[in-house]
């Protein structure tokens, strides 16, 4: 990235001898929304919170609009963070929430007032300003978290796991919200989350976590159609995967099973008789033979759970289960348990995993 | 299922043998009347708290209506408010004024030095420390009041270890020049207001530092986080969010060092000047002198003065946050 509004270079941080971030680079453009994506305890929150300054590195810096901030404060850093468990104060109304970091700036009252108004506005919550935090439903004391700490205009939005104690429904809507306001405001956001489904959606780009580094950084679209490691793979969206033993290195042939499949060009360096995983998802299977799709395998229905529009299928394939998804068609019923059937996929889809 | 217990007789109306004899008849109806046990259960500490505790309260309140023949030195049972003149005159008003003074101070200063250590406690002790910090705050409760009023006797006299460690330091000019100050001076620290008012602060800090401990310990890690990332500095997250939060502690801890300075008579009379204070004019009062009417008055003042306290506080928003 030629001039990246936060850069992380290099960080790593140690509590005691346990490593929890390993060396982590990122760049985040101006405006950017970069999801933090990883299992719990990979060291996504200690991260955000070495950027927000309530942790020191152990080595390395972060620099904000080109200024190394690694030394400074939190409350020099002019940044706004959202925690996970809403964090308002329970002695001041909605309105001084928001306003807390106006008043504390020294803003005069009336200028608050109206920003304070403003951002009430900005969250749908206009006429809740008098009200008191125990009052309100856990997505609107988030919703007004997020106004407290974009009041002071901070140059960096981040945000812990915001959805998270909300349910589905909350989490779903409240998704939406925070990304249509943060392209409105155009502030550099970072997103802490371990739900996949929320990074994917929201995110211009995702770093998967894993124990402490920076697995694969990508769009949505790379993360979930070419990831870089098996843990990505493995930790983004369904996979379904198959192992096989290189027969021709020459030929690009594999096989599985008795059968064999040619994935010519993909192989990357494998040996005759290596054995390969090879991923799948879903989506790329189909049941039965298509045109275009060139690899084929013999399996038997496992079982079928019918979701409405998809109807999800696994099958049998040798020791191995792949799941497929078919879309529903009432003049067709669904294939039954136990039935013979073929696969067939793209060879350009297959990922192999190394 | 066996169809003989089905349709079998009274043998089967219940699934254990009833119990017998008194007991059993009365766990029986405190079981089936919950209310009654409440009422059981309650009772004696009701009756000791209304008739006893309020009961005397009344008597004592009742008691500063009368009045004392100076001649006689009998007790007049009819009700007058000349007792309460008794209270105001210039004398018996230095004494309340100086215990009310006392307090405030001994308040003020405890709640400074317990906010530090209570805050120390509830964001940091963890494991052993935390013990250690619960050990070391309630260790000096459980020694009798007196040995620890007495100690602290030889620890301020003039020969004591303060006086020498003040030497050592080549500090006795700072303690002499606060000594030669009035009012709060004196011949030695034992023998001046500055040695009760430290006593009263160490015997009372106990009483300070818990209800602060416990009000920080609700208030989460993140909401001080959240100030700071909001730009707040650390004193205005201290005067914004952790003084706010930790009052109804403060104002809890303040009711105890407050009133029991108030009522404490003990203190000033082993350590300070020979001047009174309310305690002390109340065991002079009903001892010596024998005017139980003017005693009574002395006790009231504390009472309403607690009163005006509490409702001064809550005006002020310190239970909001209950
Ligand atoms: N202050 C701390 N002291 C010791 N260990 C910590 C501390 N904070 C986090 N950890 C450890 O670091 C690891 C990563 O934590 P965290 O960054 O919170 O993970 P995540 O947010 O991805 O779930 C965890 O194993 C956690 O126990
Ligand atoms: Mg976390």
């Amino acid at each position: 990235m030629a001039d990246p509004f936060l850069s992380i270079q290099n960080v790593k941080k140690s509590f005691g001898n346990v490593a929890v971030v390993k060396d982590f680079n990122l760049d985040v453009g101006a405006g950017e929304f970069v999801s933090f994506l990883g299992p719990s305890g990979c060291g996504k929150t200690t991260m955000l919170r070495i950027v927000a300054g309530f942790e020191e590195p152990s080595a390395g810096k972060v620099m904000i609009g080109g200024k190394d901030v690694t030394g400074l404060k939190p409350n020099q850093r002019n940044i706004g963070m959202v925690f996970q468990a809403y964090a308002l104060f329970p002695n001041l109304t909605v309105a001084q929430n928001i306003g807390f970091g106006l008043k504390v700036a020294g803003m005069p009252k009336a200028e608050a007032q109206a920003r304070i108004a403003e951002m009430l506005n900005i969250i749908k919550l206009p006429d809740f300003g008098d009200r008191y935090p125990y009052q309100l439903s856990g997505g609107q004391q988030q919703r007004i978290a997020l106004a407290r700490a974009l009041a002071p205009k901070p140059k960096l939005l981040l945000l812990d796991e915001p959805l998270s104690a909300l349910d589905a429904k909350v989490r779903i809507s409240l998704r939406e919200e925070i990304r249509s306001i943060q392209k409105k405001l155009g502030i550099t956001t970072i997103f802490v989350t371990h739900d996949q489904e929320e990074a994917l959606s929201m995110s211009d780009r995702i770093v998967v976590m894993n124990e402490g580094r920076a697995d694969q950084t990508g769009t949505p679209f790379e993360i979930y159609n070419r990831p870089s490691t098996k843990f990505v793979a493995n930790f983004v969206g369904t996979l379904n995967v198959l192992e096989g033993t290189v027969s021709d290195a020459t030929t690009g042939t594999v096989k599985i099973n008795a059968e064999e499949i040619g994935l010519k060009g993909k192989l990357n360096g494998s040996k005759s008789g290596d054995t390969l995983s090879l991923a799948l998802r879903p989506e790329a299977i189909s049941l039965g033979r298509r045109p275009g799709n060139d690899a084929n395998l013999t399996g038997q229905i496992a079982d079928v759970h019918f979701l409405g529009s998809v109807i999800r299928v696994r099958v049998g394939v040798g020791q191995n289960f792949v799941s497929l998804d078919t879309f529903n068609n009432s003049s067709t019923p669904p294939p039954a348990v136990g039935e013979k059937t073929e696969i067939s996929f793209s060879s350009g889809d297959v990922l192999v995993l190394h | 299922m066996s169809v003989q217990a089905v349709t079998g007789t009274s043998d089967v109306t219940a699934i254990l043998p009833r119990r017998g004899g008194f007991a059993g008849s009365l766990s029986d109806l405190l079981w089936r009347r919950p209310g009654l046990l409440l009422f059981v259960m309650l009772a004696p500490p009701l009756l000791w708290l209304g008739v006893v505790y309020i009961g005397s309260l009344i008597a004592l309140l009742a008691q500063s209506f009368f009045s004392i023949d100076e001649f006689s030195g009998l007790i007049s049972r009819e009700l007058t408010l000349k007792t309460y003149g008794d209270l105001f005159q210039p004398a018996n008003l230095d004494i309340i004024i100086r215990t009310v003074t006392m307090a405030a101070m001994v308040t003020l200063a405890s709640a400074v030095v317990a906010f530090p250590i209570a805050y120390y406690a509830a964001r940091y002790a963890r494991g052993k420390w935390k013990a250690l910090f619960y050990l070391g705050v309630m260790l000096p409760l459980w020694s009798s009041y007196l040995v620890k009023v007495y100690a602290w006797k030889l620890i301020l006299a003039k020969e004591g270890i303060l006086t020498w460690l003040f030497a050592k330091l080549h500090l006795s000019w700072l303690l002499d020049s606060w000594l030669s100050l009035p009012v709060v001076g004196g011949n030695s620290l034992s023998v001046s207001f500055t040695g009760t008012f430290i006593v009263f602060v160490y015997v009372w800090l106990p009483f300070m530092i818990l209800p602060i401990q416990a009000a920080l310990e609700r208030v989460p890690g993140n909401l001080v986080e959240a100030s700071s990332d909001l730009g707040a500095s650390p004193g205005q997250t201290f005067r914004n969010v952790l003084f706010p939060l930790a009052l109804p502690g403060i104002v809890a801890g303040s009711i105890f060092t407050f009133s029991l300075t108030l009522g404490d008579y003990i203190i000033p009379q082993i350590i300070g000047t020979s001047r009174l204070f309310i305690g002390q004019a109340v065991y002079a009062q009903q001892g010596t002198a024998g005017n139980i009417p003017l005693a009574a008055a002395f006790t009231v003042v504390p009472i309403v003065i607690m009163g005006f306290y509490l409702w001064g506080a809550k005006r002020m928003g310190a239970f909001d946050a209950l």
